[in-house]
């Protein structure tokens, strides 16, 4: 048999019930999408945690490197004028 | 009819509690960490399952006894579930398929139960059908994915196909105590429900490309206290805390 650890690496989004954005809740392994889901059902939303599920390949996802934090986040920081701070940012739907 | 009632749950409910336990066995030893994560929690839904038909069991009995009384203090023959769900675990394809041929009958089953005309067993076949047609989905994917997957997964499945096949005989067994029933449409003819679940079955076995072995089912018993030598070991290790410390609270 092969390592489990050949089986690819699949990222989970969970969406609560009541609305509200799919988030990540984690990664898991399995040999396929439709078991990766359901792994996804019985490790992340066993107690009726979410209504929804994504599973992603993590292999589909590209991602910031640690070297980006500078030029990627810091510009921001010391331009207040940036923020609107003034308005309400709708989140989700506005369920909450 | 309040006797062939309390027998029938017990049917129900012990096929659930030794097939729950035997599952529960594969606690730290799955082949993967995510299938032991659902593995373990199909075990506790069936024990849950289990404790809706023993404690009603209990309950139209009178005797005083409730689910951890019929769990803990019957011996052997006092046993009801079929000698399928008694049968030691075997490897992973064989957990798998006996999940599979057993979850596919319980679907079936509970289907027809969540129709009866007695209320409160209506009411608990509903929720545990729920769960239990989840439980066919992972079973019935997994059984397609090893029976169609490498020549050695593929041996393996076929290897416990020609070893479960025969046991499968006794799902639709019934007597005395579900004709009483049937009579007040309290529970289903099982020989109705063997067709359909032997659709379903050998669909999927198709595609997992099994095939099923020629030759006549064991004989059963299960039903009326008779076992395999393999009950009386699983029983030692469910019952031995229970039994050697009657009434602990924890």
């Amino acid at each position: 048999m092969t390592a489990p650890d050949q089986w690819p690496l699949w990222e989970v989004f969970t969406q609560p019930p009541g609305g509200g954005p799919h988030e990540h809740a984690g990664s898991l392994h399995a040999p396929d999408a439709e078991l990766a889901l359901q792994n996804a059902r019985d490790t992340y939303s066993r107690r009726g945690e979410a209504v929804s599920i994504w599973v992603v390949p993590s292999s589909a996802i590209t991602a910031s490197s640690p070297e980006d934090v500078g030029p990627f986040f810091e510009p921001g920081n010391d331009k207040p004028y940036r923020h609107p701070q003034f308005y309400k940012i709708p989140r989700g739907g506005g369920s909450e | 009819m309040s006797q062939p009632m309390v027998e029938y749950l017990l049917r129900l409910g012990d096929d659930r509690l030794i097939l729950g336990h035997r599952l529960s066995e594969w606690c730290g030893h799955g082949p993967i960490l995510e299938e032991d994560i659902a593995t373990t929690n199909i075990a506790l839904d069936l024990l849950g399952h289990a404790i809706m038909f023993l404690r009603l069991a209990g309950q139209l009995e009178g005797r005083g006894r409730d689910e951890d009384a019929l769990a803990y203090w019957r011996d052997e023959q006092q046993f009801r579930n079929l000698q399928l769900c008694e049968l030691p675990n075997g490897d992973f394809g064989f957990t798998t398929l006996r999940q599979f041929l057993f979850d596919a009958w319980s679907v079936h089953l509970l289907e027809a139960l969540a129709r009866s005309s007695h209320a409160e067993l209506a009411a608990i076949a509903a929720k545990a059908l729920k769960e239990t047609r989840y439980h066919l989905r992972h079973s019935g994917e997994w059984v397609q994915r090893l029976g169609d997957g490498t020549e050695e997964s593929r041996g393996r499945m076929q290897a416990a196909l020609d070893e479960l096949w025969p046991w499968t005989g006794e799902l639709a067994y019934q007597d005395a105590v579900d004709v009483a029933l049937q009579r007040e449409g309290v529970v289903p003819d099982l020989e109705s429900l063997r067709k359909p679940w032997e659709v379903m079955v050998r669909d999927v076995l198709t595609r997992a490309t099994l095939s099923i072995p020629e030759g006549p089912p064991r004989m059963t018993g299960g039903r009326f206290g008779r076992h395999t030598e393999h009950l009386g070991h699983l029983l030692a290790e469910l019952q031995i805390v229970a039994r050697s410390h009657p009434g602990a609270k924890w």
